[in-house]
Order: C-alpha cells, then structure tokens, then sequence
C-alpha cells in the first residue's frame, strides 16, 4: 500500500467490507486490501470499541459508509432520526463515499431488517428520487444508489432496473454502487442476461462495484433461485462479470462483502487479492 | 456521632480502596484496547437462509398457542433443592 | 395489481397469508416461494439478532425452545429503529409476560442483564478520575461533593441471582449459583463490560450517587440499606470499573 492514500476518494483498488474480528488481522498485514467498507448503522453507539476501531482504522485508510437502513424505497417519509445519526457519522468520519440501497426496509415506524424490493415505476421513481436529494442535501454530500438483488418482480414496474436507476441519477446528481454480483443474481432470478444487464448500465456515474458470494435454492418450479447470502467466495461467473463490467467501465474500487460464515482474515485478503488481480489486467 | 467522625471515617475507607488499587494491573494502551472481542449484533445486508426456515413455516406463532417448554440449562441451573424450573420467589438475603 | 408496503409486511410476518397478488416469478406466475425468501431473511436475521444479544436466555431455556420465542417476540416488537445493535428493548418485560416462561421468574432479570451489558458496551467514552485525588479533598468536602458515575456504568436489582445465573453459563469453571437475591453493576474499565455481584446495601448507594445525591446521602441510603455496608470495598469497586469521572 502506498504511504498516505488519499482518504477522500476510494481508489480504483479492492476494499473489504469491515469485520471487527479482522481488526488485529488488518492492522498486522492489510495486504491487498487498500480502503474498507462499514455498515453506518454499526457505528452510531457512543463510544466503546467499535467507534475506537474506527478512529484507528481511519488513520489509514480511506472509509466507505455503506447504510443498510434508511429505506430509501419506503413509502413512508425518512425517519429524521436516522437521517441525523448518518449525518453525524459522516460529519466526523468524513468518509470518501456514502452509499445506500434501491430498496425499503422501514414501514409504519417497523424497521424489518432486510432490503425489500418495489416496482419501478413513475410514482416510485418520484419518491426514491425525492428521497436521494433528501439524503444529499442533509448530508452535504453525493451519495451512491446500489442496484438491490432480486427474487421476485412486480406486474406494475413499467422501467427495467438501469433505466430506473439511470433516471434517478439524471433527477438528483447521484452516483451508482454497481454491485456485480446482485446482478448475476437478479438475471438468473428473472431469467434475463447479466451482460445486457451490464451493457445497459450508467457506467460513468458508477462510484463502487460490490463483489460477493451467493447461495443456490429453488422456486417453485424447480429453477434455479439465488439468494445473495455473502456467506461464500464470489463465484467464477460473478468473477467474469466483474472483468466483463471493467472492459466497459474501466477500474473503480471494487469491494468483497462477506457477512456470514465469516472467514479468516487471510481467506478474505486473498479475495481481495483477486480483484486485485484483475484491476491490474485492466490498467496495464 | 458527629459529623466529623464521619468524615474521619470516610477517610479512612478512601486509604483503604486506594491501597487495594494499588495492586491492580496497569491498563492496556490505547492501540490494544481495539482488540479484543465485539459484543456483536450487528447491521449487514446478507440474505437469510433461503426459502425454507421459520419466516415461512406455517406454525402458528401467535403467543396463546405456542406449545413449547423450555429445554436448556434453565433445567439444571436453578437451584438448590431440587426446584429446577419451579421457582417461587426468592427473598432478598437481607440481614436484619 | 399494485402491492403497497402494508401488503406486503403483513404477508412478510403472516405465513398464513400468501405472497401478495401482483409480485411474480419471471413467467407471470404467482411468487410463492419466491417471497418466502423475504420472510426467511426477516425473521432468521431478527431472530439471529435477538440471540447474539440474549446467550445466556438462550442457552437457558435452549436453542429450539429459544428460536420459536424469538418467532413470537418479532411479530410482536419487530425493530422500531435500524440499529438492531439496540434490538432487544422489550425482551425482557416480553418474557415477564410470557405464559411457556411463566415459571422462571429469573429469566426476565437476565434479559434485563444481558441487555445492560449492550448498552455499556455502546455507552459514551469517559475519563475516569484519578483516584489519588480523593485524598486531596478534605473529609468534609468530600462528604458534601457528588460523583458523576459514567455513561457505561449500569445498575440492576433483581430478587435472583443473575450474575451467578450468567456466570454459571458463560463459564463452566464457575461456581454454582446460590439461591439469594443478587445486585449486579456493570462496569467498562476500558471497552469490555464487567459484571460485578455488589456486596450488599452498595446498590442503594450506587443508586443514591446515580440519581444525584451528595456522598454523605449516598453513605446513609447505603447504611440503611444494610447494616453491614462497606464504603472502602464499593468504592474499590468502582475505581477499578472506572466508574467515577468526576467529583464535584
């Protein structure tokens, strides 16, 4: 790793997703591991360990706050509160990126704990957009808009995903989160090609690539279903959509999150190694 | 007894607990005391098990038909005289 | 054809119910076990969340046992914030009022224990005092001054023994628990929670310099609480927790 990375951008290199089973591991040999990824939620406490990990951490490397519960999808109004806490985060980590979901998970004060899908249409492009800008402006910063994995689809969406997602950048500024894998998963989910998926994309307003592994069930027709698990190595295929997106898009920092099963520290450098690997295909 | 006397005696048990202080350990630095173990309970965005576990198991899991008895320690934690799961309440050790 | 988020919800939370009409695989057919994923995640994650938070419950009343319950809290209380850090609230009055539980009237108190420790460990950071100031301030001042407790330190008053209760299933090596009523106060020195059985009468004190009253006050409540209260071994106590950072 080069000596005092720039902290207010991602470089265009593989991050991880932090653990804080991986601190003593990171902070020994981060290899090639050159910036990381929090869930913002984890780390609105007060004080204790978690905030002093980060303090750490943040001296030497450059932080993504990834939200995994804002409910930008959410029919109902941001929860303030929430809102608050991020920007507080944001305010004294002052992390190279902030980044959220297409998806909702608050409804009627209940928080579900899951990114739940909704329709792509007119009236949802309006709401998500006005919730982006919402974000943005509290904030005092560009966010990123992840693309969310999919099980289902709903008879009312009249957009197809990157058409929705390009249009909510052309309404509020933001940038995307590509992840690459939630793309393998939701084109075998609904039986569409991941490479259209990939061509049709708003490359130039992608911020940061997510990388994971999935599992295999059923529907039941007996197809093939795959659940976005980040319990497993990313796949082969996940893999050459991954170069396949870089050869349109060029290198953007580009993160392996394993949330489940979690391994070792040295398993999930080598991951990272991989990307690695990669990123350096394409810029030579 | 006055006030003063309390206080003298207060004094006292200040020079007492600070000699047992004296003892303790010295604590870590400020770099090791990031290491050690999270209480964890934490935000991810990881999808669950699949299709098959409790979310979608048509046991009823309404509060007045759940039909289960508790099964762990509980059966031998408590307490002396053979009263394991059958509690009554206990009176504050109190002294008189 | 529209589903609206209430729909699907009630649909997450019911597996009674169908997957909502309008929500379909890629050949228009119905979702069915296609949104089965959606519950699963839901409740396998609180559920997971509700026994990182609560080990000592679980491995109390076991894991089956423990995981049918956490079914039925959810529904209940699903999470009223995304900080499922905190998730938990109402576990512990939940268990108090919960019928196949009824007979381990513990077991609400080691909720309310487990969830205490949760919260220190989040709690704000505090510089402690230095403890060889005590004797820099006179007797008499020292009596009319009060001690700020830290933000980490928790008090809990139970008719059970539930540190013994804990100890007894974190640690195999640890003794028995007697049957008495237990104070437990947590502490943080640094950044792991501590859980100290209090000798007695120390919890009215404690409580007495929690809520504001001069050391002299404290010392009372702590006597009448129990003849036999210890002033030197309390405070022991609490400058080995770091628990007092300020004196004013």
């Amino acid at each position: 790793m080069p000596p005092s990375p720039d902290m207010t951008r991602l470089p265009n290199r593989p991050g991880v997703g932090y653990k804080p089973q991986h601190f003593a591991g990171i902070m020994e040999n981060a290899g090639q591991v050159e910036w990381l990824e929090i869930h913002a939620e984890n780390y609105t406490g007060d004080g204790g360990r978690p905030l002093a990990q980060l303090r750490a951490l943040a001296e030497i490397f450059p932080f993504s706050v990834h939200g995994v519960g804002l409910s930008i999808g959410g029919e109902a109004p941001l929860d303030p509160d929430h809102l608050a806490r991020l920007k507080h985060l944001c305010d004294w980590l002052k992390p190279a990126s902030f980044s959220e979901h297409l998806a909702w998970s608050t409804h009627d004060t209940h928080f579900m704990n899951d990114l739940l899908p909704l329709p792509y249409t007119d009236e949802t492009l309006a709401r998500v957009s006005d919730h982006v800008a919402q974000v943005q402006d509290t904030l005092g910063r560009k966010m990123l808009l992840e693309n969310p994995s999919s099980y289902l689809a709903f008879a009312e969406s009249t957009y197809q995903e990157p058409d929705f997602l390009a249009k909510v950048v052309a309404r509020t500024g933001c940038g995307l989160l590509l992840d690459v894998n939630n793309v393998f998963i939701s084109a075998n989910n609904q039986k569409t090609s991941p490479q259209d998926y990939i061509d049709a994309f708003a490359h130039e307003y992608v911020g940061e690539i997510h990388l994971g592994g999935h599992h295999a069930d059923e529907d039941d027709q007996g197809n093939l279903l795959l659940i976005d698990s980040h319990g497993h190595p990313v796949v082969d295929p996940v893999w050459a959509l991954y170069e396949y997106t870089l050869e349109k898009s060029g290198p953007k920092p580009s993160l392996i999150e394993w949330d489940d099963n979690i391994p070792d520290w040295p398993e999930l450098e080598s991951e990272a190694g991989r990307a690695a690997q990669i990123l350096d295909g394409q810029t030579t | 007894m006055s006030i003063h006397v309390k206080s003298l005696a207060v004094a006292g048990a200040v020079a007492a607990a600070l000699t047992t202080l004296a003892v303790a350990p010295a604590s870590a630095g400020a770099k090791e005391k990031c290491y050690g173990v999270a209480l964890a309970g934490e935000n991810d965005c990881k999808a669950g098990p699949g299709t098959t576990c409790a979310g979608s198991s048509k046991v009823d899991y309404q509060g007045n038909a759940f039909k289960m008895v508790p099964a762990g320690t509980c059966e031998t934690t408590m307490l002396p005289g053979d009263r394991a799961g059958s509690l009554t309440e206990l009176k504050r050790d109190v002294p008189a | 054809m529209s589903v609206s988020q209430t729909q699907f919800i009630t649909a997450v939370l019911d597996p009674l119910i169908g997957a909502p009409d309008g929500l379909i695989d890629p050949n228009g057919n119905p979702a069915g076990k296609r949104f089965d994923v959606y519950r699963n995640n839901v409740v396998a994650s609180l559920s997971d969340a509700l026994e990182v938070a609560f080990p000592v419950v679980q491995k109390l009343v076991g894991d089956v046992f423990f995981r049918a319950m956490a079914g039925v809290y959810l529904r209940r209380h699903p999470p009223t914030t995304p900080l499922l850090m905190f998730y938990g609230e109402y576990f512990a009055d939940f268990l108090a009022g919960f019928e196949p539980v009824a007979q381990l009237q513990y077991l609400p108190d080691v909720a309310r224990l487990e969830y205490a420790q949760r919260i220190s460990y989040h709690a704000a950071d505090a510089k402690p005092i230095d403890p060889a100031i005590l004797q820099k301030i006179t007797p008499d001042a020292l009596m009319a001054s009060h001690f700020t407790i830290a933000p980490a330190v928790q008090l809990i008053r139970s008719d059970w023994p539930i540190a013994a209760i804990w100890y007894e299933n974190m640690d195999e090596t640890a003794p028995k628990s007697q049957n008495r009523a237990e104070d437990v106060l947590i502490t943080r020195p640094e950044f792991d929670p501590q859980i100290i059985s209090l000798p007695a009468g120390s919890a009215a004190f404690v409580h007495s310099l929690m809520t504001g009253a001069p050391l002299s006050e404290a010392l009372k409540q702590g006597t009448i609480a129990n003849a036999s209260f210890n002033f030197s071994e309390i405070l022991g106590v609490l400058l080995t927790g770091a628990a007092i950072i300020d004196i004013t």
